[in-house]
């Protein structure tokens, strides 16, 4: 197999042409270079075949690249930590040099946690390092995760790809919290004692559970323990093999890219590997690693000193999770009064049990919405273009709709924080929170539709008219009219080359019926496409031409 | 070295020894006026609490009552202490200037010797608990056990880094953050507002000097870990990597895969 | 594809039309506007320039310098500024200072790189066939050959054809984690959960105790409006489970005025004088729940928001948790101390399945 590389103008470069040795300076040493790695590891095929691989350029598909070089700096600064830190809850006496807990009894993990942070050169800067690099892993994992919903690069053939994204995701969060709990601080304590009690909320088995989590009754002396070897061991080993996967898709698949002059669903326009996304990618390794240093040099992040070691009896005012489990405690505030039930004497906590189910159900729709939008579209076809997401109404709608309804959770989870800085009561904030996570999706859909509409209707209106100049002219009859600048056809194709769909039409099978799930179909079908603008055609645009 | 001795009276170490003296002599000065500021309140505490009287009649009255036995308006203040009055006005919570969920601290409306004069008037109305004696505000003491006593007794209201926290219905536990160590221990013993008392059965004198001392220890020592997001835990570093850190980083992408001009 | 692969791999047939995936309700433009084609390559200054190109090759330079500057001076940072353990100061110097230089040290390759391959690498877009070398016919063929193997690995190994075994496989598969969860069985000591989490610590007679220290409190110490934090006397002392029981037992005493209480009949004893004694975890998911308004009398759970409001026996009045505070009954002993009458009279923190049995 060979790779056909051009550049735009047609022209055949390097990774096409039957190898000539090149003769000159330098190609002495790339030659033997070659020879020395294929004598060595055969590899001379891989390298020619990908070693000139396209990766289109814009901004937006730089963002996974993030979470991957967040995880690289993860590894490596919880390999360092790993030196010094001990997992384990033996009860011991603080001697180090941190005045505020010395003698002040706590676990040998908190203890160990102090020492990396004031008796360690450096070993407070790793720490930070590792925190706000596990922050932004899941920061930039969700960032990314939007970028390819709203662009619509889930489709086929990336849809699994989007399934391995999404459990990344969620190991992200898991490796997140059992990292957050390590240190056995009070913060982290009261965090598990959270998870404690919804876990007692299961019915039937949650007793059970919690005491088998935490070896016998909350705190108990296992729990961190056990969450050191899911966290440095179980979760990154699953993590990185899947990384790994995900990785290998996006090469066997290559890049979506966004529709432009010369670009088709059937190639793939950008730079080379080698040398410039080589050097790009590379390059922005080391400003991600760089950015994540220098907040770690400036900024605190869990400062377990002040919070001191996990007692069952304290707590401090604004105990929350870390950003990304956010959502999930704000849904828990979110739940109003009362609801707890009582059946045949046992006891069934629904302010528990509803989070418990809402939380995976959301996690689900995002999980399985690309096989859902395949299934209603019915296009079995290979989508390589990302969409703009305006072109796409009615998916930029539900993603409006869910990226609310995940942010009115997220709010909730700093409910307090949000009434002490604007000066208002929490109850307050929690009720129109409340109120907000109904509304408040609902709402994002339809503007959210509507304003796609508005802007592919804009959209339209510039590819037959072109711009508005600004220029007004006054014709011989005294009527003032503007000049309207017209398109290049280079303009005009981003504005006009995207899929189209028409509601789907129900026919009866070679029964003579139509079955119940194709009856859903045609009604979702319907809801998605049933409004819609539709590109301009050649003939509307040299109809126009001709006015 | 003659460059050197040309120029030594000009160096740093000259400014610093200088420092010292000045800071020396003005600190003395100043312990000599405060101690025997308090040496005397005891003999002027007559005089002074006709002061504060007057003062009282004129600015308190109208809601606290004549003699301040209370009206619909505000509370009793016979058996509050001095304590409590120094606390109140000294913070400038009183006079309130509208009615809110809670009295908010603001510019003081009067001179020390003022909200000690109105201090020792009320403190003839009764006996409460009395303005605190220097010797517990030094913010000398064991800071572990102070920092242990605060985590347990304080934190839930004001957070363990004493940022301050919500309460119901729009009140809230402020900041502790470089608030005079007299208000503090004023607060512990009078429980303003919502505020719990801590009397000194509870937490002993010098366990809230050792409290004290840890608060000042937050004052004295900023975050070792470098700034500290106004000390809310997650919330604010979470939306600090969303902020500044990834919007830094999306910054760069946009950059990085710009063509070049 | 069973009807057309043979039982030999290797020799699929492949199918003579080729097929195309279907676009489904997409429109299939017949009327599209064309694709324009690339646009012509718009050179860059250093393309141009010489000078330019000089500038930036010497730009990328220093970017690199920098970078090792940054090395070093992290280096240097490490021994010049040691954390000294009677100066909490330190360790946010070092900490400052050696991330500082690191930071540098990243940025200089970083954006170093990134400069060069932007202003000085080649700047062409290069355009990639997404189906070169993979002709749809040998696609195909290939394709035909991995069905062609599946089919014989089935009809040779009859795993359709033979139900029963198919089916005991499966059933197999099933069962065969459930010992590995039976395993986790022992993570956990042998007695009952459910007895353990509805006893606590206290008893009759054991001694209200201030937390942390542990020294018993007398009722003459709790004056109006105070708040303690307390923990059952001798809670220091255990060997064993000293913060799982703490887990349970903290609780919360107050003292309102006797006339500001409204107390059940049942429930007409168990304070003393005015002071209550609440359970400190709370009934939602267990926080301590202890910021206590002295004016109000709510009490307000710091973590989900909970209030629970004393002078209704710690009923709750806004947020998650569906049931009141457990209270325990206490009263004096001989020497004035507060001691409790019994143990909680229900199981105390968040709810369980068994909690009411």
């Amino acid at each position: 197999m060979t790779v056909t590389v051009s550049d735009t103008t047609g022209t055949n470069r390097p990774g096409t042409e039957p190898a000539v040795a090149e003769v000159g300076r330098g190609m002495r040493f790339t030659n033997w270079a070659a020879g020395y790695v294929d004598e060595r590891f055969k590899l001379s095929g891989w390298v020619r075949d990908y070693g000139r691989k396209i990766f289109p350029d814009h901004w937006s598909f730089m963002l996974g690249e993030v979470a991957l070089y967040s995880l690289i700096v993860v590894l490596l600064s919880g390999t360092f930590l790993t030196f010094f830190f001990q997992a384990s809850m033996v009860e011991t006496h603080y001697d180090g040099s941190y005045v505020p807990l010395k003698g002040i009894q706590m676990s040998a993990a908190m203890a160990s946690t102090l020492d990396i942070s004031f008796d360690i050169r450096g070993g407070l800067l790793v720490r930070q390092i590792h925190h706000w690099a596990a922050l932004l892993f899941v920061a930039s994992i969700g960032l990314h995760m939007l970028r390819v919903f709203f662009t619509g690069a889930f489709r086929k053939p990336r849809e699994i790809n989007w399934l391995l994204g999404f459990t990344l995701f969620i190991l992200a969060m898991a490796e997140g919290f059992t990292g957050y709990s390590l240190p056995d601080d009070l913060l982290s304590g009261n965090g598990l004692r959270i998870i404690d009690g919804m876990v007692k909320g299961v019915p039937v088995i949650g007793t059970w559970i919690s005491y088998l989590l935490f070896g016998g009754e909350f705190p108990g002396t296992t729990v961190i323990g056990m969450f050191y070897s899911l966290h440095i061991l179980l979760l990154p080993a699953i993590l990185v093999a899947i990384v790994g996967v995900h990785v290998i898709m996006v090469f066997v698949n290559k890049h979506t890219q966004y529709a432009g002059p010369g670009r088709s669903n059937d190639n793939v326009v950008g730079v080379p590997v080698m040398p410039v996304f080589a050097a790009k990618a590379g390059g922005f390794f080391f400003i991600v690693f760089g950015v994540i240093v220098l907040v770690a040099a400036t900024v605190t992040i869990n400062p377990i000193w002040n919070y001191g070691p996990y007692d069952p009896s304290p707590v401090s005012a604004g105990t929350q999770p870390d950003w990304y489990i956010g959502f999930a405690d704000g849904m828990l505030r979110l739940i109003p009064p009362g609801w707890e039930l009582e059946i045949l004497g046992f006891t069934l906590s629904l302010n528990i049990l509803v989070p418990l189910l809402v939380l995976p159900l959301f996690l689900a729709l995002v999980a399985f919405y690309p096989f859902f939008e395949a299934w209603v579209t019915g296009d079995k076809r290979h989508h390589n273009i990302a969409d703009r997401p305006r072109n796409a109404p009615m998916r930029t709608a539900i993603g409006a709709a869910g990226v609310t309804f995940y942010a009115v959770m997220w709010a909730a989870a700093s409910s307090d924080l949000i009434a002490t800085h604007f000066k208002l009561a929490v109850e307050g904030v929690t009720l129109a929170l409340q109120i907000l996570l109904i509304a408040g999706p609902i709402i994002a859909f339809f503007v959210t539709r509507r304003i796609c509409f508005a802007l592919q209707k804009k959209d339209r209106e510039i590819a037959l008219h072109g711009y508005e100049s600004g220029r007004i002219v006054r014709l011989p009859g005294g009527q003032y009219v503007e000049v309207h600048q017209p398109l290049s056809d280079y303009e005009r194709w981003r504005l006009v080359s995207y899929t189209d769909y028409q509601p789907l039409m129900v026919r009866p099978d070679k029964h003579g019926r139509i079955s119940v799930a194709q009856r859903v179909r045609a009604a979702a079908s319907r809801l998605f496409f049933e409004d819609r603008i539709a590109p301009v055609t050649k003939t509307e645009l040299e109809s126009q031409s001709h006015h | 070295m003659p460059r050197s001795r040309r120029t030594g009276r000009r160096s740093p170490l000259a400014s610093v020894a200088l420092l010292v003296i000045g800071l020396l002599t003005t600190g003395g000065a100043y312990a000599l006026v405060t101690s025997s500021a308090t040496a005397s309140t005891t003999s002027a505490s007559a005089t002074t609490a006709e002061e504060g009287e007057k003062l009282f009649m004129a600015n308190c009255a109208s809601c606290h009552g004549i003699g301040a036995v209370g009206t619909t308006d505000a509370p009793s203040l016979v058996g509050v202490g001095a304590a409590a009055v120094d606390f109140q006005v000294g913070t400038g919570r009183m006079p309130m200037a509208a009615s809110g969920p809670q009295a908010e601290a603001k510019p003081v409306q009067f001179t020390d010797e003022q909200v000690k004069a109105l201090a020792a008037y009320v403190a003839t109305l009764g006996e409460g608990p009395a303005i605190p004696a220097d010797e517990f505000l030094t913010g000398e003491g064991d800071v572990a056990l102070g920092a242990e006593l605060f985590r347990i007794n304080c934190a839930m209201c004001h957070n363990v880094a004493g940022a301050g926290g919500a309460l119901t219905e729009g009140k809230f536990a402020p900041d502790l953050k470089d608030v005079d160590p007299a208000h503090v221990y004023e607060a512990m013993v009078t429980g303003p507002q919502n505020m719990p008392v801590f009397n000194d059965l509870n937490i002993t004198p010098e366990e809230k000097a050792d409290i004290i001392a840890y608060l000042e220890y937050l004052n004295d020592h900023p975050s070792p870990g470098g700034l500290d997001l106004g000390g809310l835990g997650p919330v604010s570093e979470g939306l600090f990597v969303w902020i500044f850190a990834l919007g830094a980083i999306v910054a760069v992408t946009v950059w990085l895969t710009a063509k070049s001009n | 594809m069973a009807d057309h692969g043979s039982a030999e791999p290797g020799s699929a047939v492949v199918p003579r039309d080729i097929p195309v995936d279907a676009p489904g309700t997409a429109v299939v433009p017949t009327d599209a506007i064309e694709n324009p084609g690339f646009p012509p390559y718009r050179p860059r200054v250093s393309d141009v320039d010489p000078k330019k190109e000089r500038q930036n090759e010497r730009r990328v330079a220093w970017f690199f310098w920098a970078s090792i500057i940054g090395s070093v001076f992290a280096i240097v940072a490490y021994f010049v500024f040691p954390i000294d353990a009677d100066d909490p100061g330190s360790v946010r110097v070092n900490n400052a200072f050696l991330g500082l230089g690191m930071a540098l040290a990243l940025f200089g390759i970083g954006f170093g790189a990134v400069h060069w391959s932007k202003s000085l690498m080649d700047g062409h877009d290069l355009v990639e066939d997404r189906n070169a070398g993979h002709p749809p016919e040998e696609k195909y063929e290939k394709r035909a050959g991995a069905a062609a193997v599946f089919t014989a690995g089935n009809k040779e190994s009859g795993f359709t054809r033979r139900k029963l075994i198919r089916n005991s496989l499966i059933g197999a598969l099933v069962v065969f984690p459930l010992p590995a969860v039976v395993l986790f069985r022992d993570l956990a000591p042998a007695e009952d959960p459910v007895t353990l989490l509805k006893h606590t610590l206290w008893k009759k007679g054991t001694r209200l105790a201030r937390d942390p220290d542990g020294t018993p409190i007398r009722a003459a110490d709790v004056t109006l409006g105070s708040v303690f934090h307390v923990i059952p006397e001798g809670l220091e002392d255990l060997e064993h489970g000293k913060l799982e029981e703490k887990a349970k037992a903290a609780v919360l005493l107050m003292r309102l005025k006797p006339e500001d209480l409204e107390i059940s009949e049942d429930r007409k004893d168990w304070n003393y004088q005015g002071i209550v004694a609440y359970s400190k975890i709370c009934t939602h998911v267990g926080c301590p729940v202890a910021l206590y308004e002295q004016q109000t009398h709510h009490l307000l759970c710091p973590c989900h928001q909970s209030q629970f409001d004393i002078t209704k026996e710690a009923k709750v009045i806004f947020g998650p948790a569906k049931r009141p505070l457990p209270q325990l009954p206490i009263t004096i002993d001989d020497e004035g101390y507060l001691i409790a009458q019994s143990d909680f009279t229900e199981p105390v923190g968040p709810s369980f399945w068994e909690r009411s049995l």
